[in-house]
C-alpha cells in the first residue's frame, strides 16, 4: 500500500499544527463557535449531541495493522474504548474533547493518517472497492488512481469553499461494491476498443433529501487528463451552483437544474481549457504511486482445498469468504454486525485482534467497507481456519455478509445532532427478529439500510429495504422503502406507504420478507423478486 | 499585541509593489459602460468572463465574498489570472484569515476584509504551508513536480 514520503508527511504535520493553532484560538476565545465551525469541519470534527465527534479518513478503505493499532489506542485514550466504521469507509469517534483533538491528530500523523476534508464543504475521502488488488474480476487495481486523486484534491485552492460536500468513488470491476453511482463524481476504470485504459465517468449522484443516481457524463476519459477533467467539473459547479439554500447546493441539483446535456457541454468546454493549461499530473507520478500497490509476494503452488469438516467454520466460509485472483488465496470478510450489536462498532481489543490477523495472515493489509464491515484481503486458504478461530474468540465471526442482519445504519439520534429518529435500536431489533442463521440463509441476500433522517447517511435510498426515520409530531416514525440498490444495477428505493413506529417497522419488514418467500422463484434474490413483481403485491402484504 | 483600532493594525494586506488604483471600484455593469474606468468590483455570482475583452484597461478587480461560505470568488480570481490579467485582485467582504493562503494561490494579491485580521494570524496563515499538491495561479512548484526533478 501507499507510504508517505517527506512531502506527504509535511502536509499532514502542517495540518496538525494549523489545527492546533485554530483550536488554541477557539479555546482562548479569539474565535467564536461560528467562526471555528467551518475550520473544524474541514478537519472532520463535528459537535454532536453529547460531545465532539471526530471522523478519521481511511483513504479508499485501505489500512495496515500499525494504523489499526493506532486507531485502537485512540479509542482507549481519547474515546470510550471503541470506534465506529462509517458508510464511506472511514472511522469515527463519538466522545472527543476539543482540547485533546490536536494531540489525537498528531498521533494519527505518526502512522500516516489524518482527518483532512472528512467533513464540511469539501472534497471528501475517496471511496473504492474494498476488494481492490484482490478481486478476481478487476481490470487493474484502482487504488493508485485513488491515491493520485487524494493528492490532487487535498487543499485545492480554487475549491476551498465548495457549495457543498463532494464525494468521489473509483472502481475497476464490472461488479460494483462501492455504490459508485451514488457519488457526486465516479470513475470506473475500463479498457477501450483500442486497448487503452481510461475512465468511464459518472456525475451528479448523491443521496440526501433529493436523491439522484449519477449519469454517464463521459464514455471514455484518457487517464492523463483526469486532473483537468475533475477541475472542469468542480469549476462549473463552484461557479454556477445555488448559494442561497444549503439543501439545494449539491452538484446533483445543478445537474438537474441545467439538464445533463447542458452540464456536460459546460464541463467539456472547461475541460478543453484546463487541458490547455498543461497542469495534469505526469505519467511518472502515476508510476511512482502505482509501484506502492504492486501485488504482495503471493506464494506459488498453494492448494485450493479448505477443510470444511467443522460445520460452524463451513457456514462462515460460505458466507464470508470470496474468490481471490491469486491461486490458493481468499478474501475474508469480517462482520461488524453481531446480532444485537451496533452496526460498524468495534472495540479497541477487537481492533487489535484484527490488526494481528492482518499482520500475520494478510500481508499486513486490511480494508474497511461502505457496508461497515472489515476485510482481510489476502488470506491463504489453508490459514482460513486459524483466522476464523481467532475471530470466534474475539466475537467477530458472524456469518451474515449481505444477509438480512448485515444492516447499514447511521449513528442516528443516539449520537447525531441532525437526526430525527434513532437508527441503531431499529437495526438491532430487525437483526434480533431474524437472528436464526437458518432463517437468514433461507432468505438469502437482502440489504437493509437505515437512516435516522433525510440526510441519508444510512443509505436508505439504496436499500433493497430502506428505512427512513422521521420526526412525526414529536415522536419517532419510520418510513419503509423498497427496491433500492447500490450495486452495478443501481436503483433508487421507493416509499411503500405510511410510516410505522419502532415495533411496527420490524413487523412490516417481516411481512415483506414473508411475501417475498411466498412468491419468489428458485434462487431469486429479494431485489429480483421485487423488480419482477413491483411494489403493489408487497404493499398489499405489508399494509393488508 | 495588535488590536483593532491600534495604529499597528493594518486594515488591508497588500502584496504588490505598484501604486494602488486610486479610484473606487465600480460595478461590473458600470465598468462596461464607462470606458475610462480602471477599477471594477465583481459580486459573487457575476460572470467574470464578460470582463475578459477589457482586461487591458483594468488595474484593480475587487472580488466580493458576501459570506465566507460562498467560494465563488476563488474561481473568479483564478480565471482572471488564467486569462492573463496581471493587475491587482483584492478580496473584500467576509474574508476568513484561515483561507487567505488559498486565496493567494488563486491570484489574490490584496485583502480588505470587513473585520480586520490579526496580523500575526494573517502572516501565520500565509507562511504555514511548506508544500502544495497542485499548480495554481502562483509560482509554487507542486509536490509531484519536485518528486520528478523540478526545483523550487
Amino acid at each position: 500500500m501507499y507510504r508517505y514520503d517527506k512531502y506527504d508527511q509535511a502536509m499532514v504535520d502542517t495540518r496538525v499544527e494549523e489545527f492546533r493553532d485554530q483550536t488554541r484560538r477557539r479555546l482562548d476565545g479569539k474565535l467564536t463557535e461560528d467562526q471555528f465551525k467551518p475550520l473544524r469541519l474541514k478537519n472532520g470534527l463535528y459537535l454532536q449531541l453529547h460531545a465532539y465527534m471526530l471522523r478519521v479518513a481511511i483513504p479508499y478503505g485501505t489500512l495496515n495493522s500499525a494504523q489499526l493499532r493506532t486507531l485502537a489506542d485512540i479509542a482507549r485514550r481519547y474515546d470510550r474504548g471503541y470506534g465506529h466504521f462509517t458508510t464511506r469507509q472511514n472511522i469515527q469517534y463519538n466522545w472527543i474533547k476539543l482540547e485533546e483533538a490536536p494531540d489525537l491528530l498528531a498521533d494519527l500523523a505518526k502512522v500516516e493518517m489524518h482527518a483532512i476534508q472528512t467533513s464540511g464543504e469539501s472534497i471528501r475521502n475517496i471511496s473504492s472497492d474494498q476488494y481492490a488488488g484482490a478481486a478476481a474480476d478487476e481490470l487493474i487495481d484502482p487504488r493508485p488512481w485513488c491515491e493520485m486523486l487524494r493528492q490532487m484534491t487535498t487543499f485545492m485552492p480554487e475549491f476551498s469553499y465548495l457549495p457543498r460536500k463532494f464525494k468521489i468513488a473509483v472502481i475497476a470491476s464490472a461488479e460494483d461494491r462501492a455504490a459508485l453511482r451514488w457519488h457526486d463524481f465516479a470513475l470506473r476504470i475500463i479498457r477501450n476498443a483500442e486497448g487503452e485504459i481510461g475512465f468511464q465517468v459518472f456525475a451528479g449522484g448523491g443521496m440526501g433529501r433529493t436523491p439522484f443516481i449519477a449519469y454517464r457524463i463521459r464514455e471514455f476519459l484518457p487517464t492523463q487528463h483526469i486532473f483537468s477533467y475533475l477541475q472542469a467539473v468542480l469549476r462549473v459547479w463552484n461557479r454556477h451552483a445555488r448559494r442561497d439554500n444549503i439543501h439545494k447546493q449539491r452538484m446533483k441539483i445543478l445537474v438537474h437544474d441545467l439538464g445533463q446535456e447542458e452540464f456536460t457541454r459546460q464541463v467539456e468546454e472547461a475541460f478543453a481549457h484546463f487541458v490547455s493549461l498543461g497542469e495534469d499530473f505526469p505519467q511518472a507520478e502515476y508510476d511512482r504511486i502505482a509501484a506502492y500497490f504492486a501485488p504482495p509476494p503471493f506464494e506459488q503452488g498453494l492448494g485450493e482445498n479448505i477443510d470444511l469438516s467443522d460445520p460452524a467454520f463451513a457456514a462462515w466460509v460460505k458466507q464470508q469468504v470470496v474468490a481471490h485472483k491469486a491461486p490458493g488465496y481468499a478474501i475474508a470478510n469480517i462482520s461488524l454486525k453481531p446480532v444485537g450489536g451496533i452496526p460498524g462498532d468495534i472495540s479497541a481489543e477487537q481492533m487489535e485482534v484484527v490488526a494481528d490477523l492482518a499482520k500475520r495472515y494478510s500481508f499486513d493489509e486490511l480494508r474497511a467497507t461502505h457496508a461497515q464491515n472489515l476485510v482481510l484481503p489476502h488470506v491463504r486458504k489453508r490459514d482460513l481456519y486459524a483466522v476464523w478461530q481467532a475471530l470466534v474468540a474475539a466475537g467477530l465471526a458472524d456469518a451474515n455478509l449481505d444477509l438480512i442482519s448485515d444492516i447499514i445504519a447511521c449513528p442516528g439520534l443516539d449520537y447525531c445532532s441532525l437526526a430525527n429518529a434513532r437508527s441503531i435500536p431499529v437495526a438491532q431489533k430487525i437483526a434480533e427478529r431474524f437472528a436464526d442463521p437458518a432463517r437468514q440463509a433461507d432468505i438469502g441476500e437482502l440489504k437493509i439500510k437505515v437512516s435516522g433522517c433525510i440526510n441519508a447517511c444510512g443509505h436508505h435510498h439504496a436499500g433493497n429495504i430502506g428505512i427512513l426515520g422521521v420526526d412525526r409530531k414529536g415522536s419517532e416514525s419510520y418510513q419503509l422503502l423498497l427496491g433500492g440498490s447500490g450495486d452495478e444495477d443501481t436503483t433508487q428505493a421507493k416509499i411503500a406507504g405510511p410510516g410505522f413506529d419502532e415495533a411496527g417497522i420490524v413487523d412490516a419488514i417481516e411481512r415483506a420478507v414473508e411475501h417475498y418467500r411466498a412468491i419468489r422463484n428458485q434462487d431469486e434474490r429479494f431485489i429480483d423478486t421485487y423488480r419482477r413483481v413491483g411494489m403493489d403485491g408487497f404493499k398489499e402484504a405489508i399494509y393488508g | 499585541m495588535a488590536e483593532p483600532g491600534n495604529q499597528a493594525f493594518p486594515t488591508a494586506l497588500r502584496f504588490r509593489e505598484d501604486a494602488t488604483a486610486d479610484e473606487p471600484a465600480v460595478s461590473l455593469d458600470g465598468f462596461l459602460e464607462q470606458e475610462e474606468a480602471v477599477s471594477v468590483r465583481i459580486e459573487a455570482g457575476e460572470d467574470v468572463t464578460t470582463l475578459f475583452p477589457h482586461l487591458a484597461r483594468v488595474r484593480l478587480v475587487e472580488v466580493d465574498f458576501p459570506r465566507f461560505r460562498d467560494g465563488r470568488g476563488f474561481s473568479t480570481a483564478r480565471m482572471l489570472r488564467e486569462a492573463g490579467y496581471t493587475g491587482e485582485i483584492k478580496a473584500v467582504g467576509d474574508v476568513l484569515v484561515d483561507l487567505i493562503f488559498f486565496m493567494q494561490r488563486c491570484g489574490f494579491d490584496s485583502f480588505a476584509p470587513d473585520k480586520p485580521f490579526d496580523p500575526d494570524d494573517a502572516m501565520a496563515a500565509l507562511t504555514r504551508w511548506p508544500e502544495v499538491y497542485q499548480h495554481a495561479a502562483d509560482s509554487r512548484v507542486p509536490i509531484w513536480a519536485k518528486r520528478h526533478g523540478a526545483r523550487a
